[in-house]
């Protein structure tokens, strides 16, 4: 008999994330794709995939999150991002206090308190500045591949600034970055500067408690945890799965571990 | 551009057609309307799917006169003297002296509510006008180039009263309008406030009137009743007091009304306050909200969640907002905004009236600092028994705006209480995400669930 008691969806903007715990709060299984057009269609194939993984057999309680929540009709109930990564951060690392996520469409600063619950929430306003895409579409411009972004930015001590935060309107500056001459991995670093500048004046405003806590995908990027631990002036944690964070609290909520 | 020529469709009505399209038809037909929706209120089947309750029946009472107010504004040009106003400009001497007001603020939110503020706006955006104006702005700027209007018509202005206790944006808005209708402008200067007014304040606003009584005497062609103004402050201070007890209706559970009903049935004190319907219209209202108070009626079926609303509301939402709410058990019972038009009615001296209306219009929240707003806010989250407050950060009001951050930064830590910065903007629907705004106020909601 499968020893998962819950499964946690998240239909995330970029990528689609399922994670199965058990009794315990434990993480048995997980799967990671990047969000197909009919997020649906692809949600329900996993959601087999997962059983299949986990011989799950019959009906487990289920929670969607994630912008792509509302269309997974398998889901017993739907929560926000905010509460989801709240609750799995929390359960990963510990601790109650501040938590960043950054995600592929918006990103947030979110205090969690001694139960593990959003105290207070602030998330980017509507332009894609301080979110992944801001650092996606950048990087193509580039011609860098995602996964190598942080090394690189953190490989060269200059930094070409960037005026602008606009994802649209930084591109065209990295245009004349480049026709002026400026080094790729100089304007990289300029670029996770601004991006970091951002998000962490985002954050004060919900209050900032040392060491920060970090999640969702761009988490993963080495140069945006070093420049979010100079900016907030301690370290940042990390959980070991940070993209999974908000299935695995949509996980956690589901089964009420 | 300037003249009459450049703007064919103001026109005038003969007295004629006044008595005969407004005081004779008009008038029956929207008596009929009202027969015909009070019929439909009271014979309409309870809806169980439905998270609100039926709305207040006095609503039919409302948009008759609104719409009564509205079908004058066609035919008052040339029979009436016609005065322009923003809406915290001094208006009870010319309502004593017989003007019809116009209210364009009013205005471009009914544009706004009926989903036609976009497209006439844009009538000002293709003249040149930035989208970085005032939606307010551009949405009357455009009805004035175009004659786009779900009003029908409006009448021309004789003369324009602009007072900046809203915002300075109007001052330049009110010099356009002089510019295009060619008619005088009086500007109302009231200095900005970071406590109580003081007596040399008060004096300056009061020669303003002052100045502003000799302008629309000459324009008038008569003088100030003095007997007629003391009956008009009268009714503004009648009308302001109802509309505050309106509101604090709302402090019992369940709330009698959303502010969202508020933002509607704000109508009359905003466009016809110190007019004696106005006072009738409110005492019907009361006595129908405390006759739901005791039959322990809400607006909303399940109220879980009491909210507070900061800024003008997002008009092309409304109907939307309140519902999508309602689902989820939040019942935004009360709103700066609307107290707005009711906290100062204790200022207001009809014995005493240049020195009280002085008074009155120095002190408008939008005329004083942010440490005040967070102040009342506060004072409305004890008051109210709030579990929660909505920060509307208007792109178009700058004024309303300024500080949100602040505040919104003090109400959680130091009232507890779970507070969200919602961006949108009063009139334009292309300054609000759909998606983005209703995945923050489902945080927001789960937020509130959180903190019970």
């Amino acid at each position: 008999m499968s020893r998962v008691t819950a499964i946690g969806i998240d239909a995330g903007s970029t990528t689609c994330k399922l994670v199965a715990v058990d009794r315990d709060g434990a993480i048995v299984g997980s799967l990671l794709e990047p969000t197909e057009p009919r997020v649906e269609i692809q949600v329900a194939r996993m959601v087999d995939a997962l059983h299949a993984q986990n011989e799950i057999e019959g009906e487990v309680p289920s929670i969607a999150t994630g912008y792509g929540r509302k269309l997974i009709k398998q889901a017993t109930r739907n929560l926000t991002e905010i509460t989801c990564h709240a609750r799995g951060v929390f359960r990963d690392l510990g601790r109650a206090g501040t938590l960043i996520d950054i995600g592929g469409q918006d990103s947030k600063a979110i205090q969690i308190g001694d139960d593990g619950r959003p105290v207070d929430f602030m998330m980017n306003d509507k332009c894609a500045a301080g979110t992944g895409r801001f650092l996606e579409y950048t990087a193509a411009r580039l011609g860098v591949p995602i996964e190598d972004l942080g090394k690189r930015a953190l490989s060269v001590s200059l930094e070409e600034p960037l005026s602008s935060t606009c994802t649209v309107f930084a591109e065209s500056e990295i245009i004349s970055l480049i026709a002026r001459g400026a080094e790729p991995d100089a304007i990289l670093r300029g670029l996770h500067r601004s991006l970091v500048g951002r998000v962490v004046s985002m954050a004060r405003s919900v209050g900032i408690v040392p060491p920060v806590m970090l999640s969702g995908g761009v988490a993963r990027n080495e140069a945006v945890r070093v420049m979010i631990a100079e900016a907030t002036g301690g370290d940042v944690v990390v959980p070991i799965q940070p993209q999974l964070m908000g299935a695995y609290g949509a996980a956690l909520l589901g089964g009420a571990a | 551009m300037t003249g009459r020529e450049a703007l064919p469709h103001y026109v005038e009505s003969t007295r004629l057609q006044h008595f005969i399209d407004y005081e004779i038809v008009g008038k029956s037909a929207l008596r009929v309307q009202r027969w015909r929706d009070q019929w439909k209120l009271a014979t309409r089947r309870p809806r169980p799917d439905s998270p609100l309750n039926p709305p207040l029946r006095c609503v039919a009472h409302m948009k008759e006169i609104m719409s009564r107010h509205y079908l004058e504004g066609r035919y008052a040009a040339g029979v009436r003297k016609v005065a322009w106003v923003t809406s915290g400009a001094p208006t009870e001497p010319l309502q004593a002296l017989g003007y019809f007001l116009v209210y364009p603020e009013n205005h471009a939110a009914l544009c706004g509510v009926r989903r036609q503020a976009q497209s006439i706006a844009e009538e000002a955006e293709h003249a040149g006008w930035s989208r970085d104006i005032c939606s307010y702005a551009r949405t009357d700027i455009g009805a004035m180039l175009s004659g786009k209007t779900p009003a029908g018509r409006l009448p021309r202005p004789d003369v324009l009263v602009c007072c900046t206790n809203i915002c300075q944006t109007v001052l330049h808005w009110y010099r356009v309008l002089a510019d295009y209708f060619g008619c005088p402008l009086v500007l109302i200067d009231t200095p900005f406030l970071f406590h109580e007014a003081r007596e040399h304040e008060v004096a300056y606003v009061k020669r303003q009137i002052e100045d502003m009584i000799c302008v629309a005497e000459e324009i008038a062609g008569k003088s100030l009743a003095e007997k007629r103004f003391q009956d008009v402050m009268t009714n503004a201070r009648r009308g302001a007091e109802l509309w505050l007890e309106v509101l604090n209706r709302s402090r019992h559970r369940p709330a009698p009304m959303t502010a969202f009903d508020g933002f509607i049935h704000m109508g009359p004190i905003v466009d016809m306050r110190g007019e004696a319907v106005t006072v009738e219209y409110y005492e019907r209202m009361l006595a129908e909200l405390d006759e739901r108070i005791d039959r322990g009626i809400g607006a909303i079926k399940n109220e879980r969640y009491r909210v507070l609303w900061d800024n003008l509301p997002i008009w092309f939402k409304i109907g939307e907002l309140s519902k999508w709410l309602a689902e989820r058990g939040v019942n935004v019972v009360a709103s700066t905004y609307t107290y707005a038009w009711g906290e100062l009615a204790p200022m207001i001296d009809p014995q005493r009236p240049l020195d009280s209306m002085a008074r009155v219009y120095l002190h408008p929240i939008l005329n004083r600092s942010t440490g005040h707003k967070l102040d009342s806010m506060k004072g409305m989250v004890n008051e109210f028994e709030l579990d929660g407050v909505i920060l509307h950060s208007d792109r178009s009001c700058k004024p309303y705006s300024l500080g949100q951050i602040d505040q919104r930064d003090r109400l959680v830590k130091k009232l507890g209480v779970p507070a969200l910065l919602l961006e949108a903007d009063h009139n334009d629907p292309r300054d609000y995400a759909d998606e983005q705004g209703s995945n923050r106020l489902e945080a927001f909601v789960e937020t509130m669930e959180a903190s019970a």
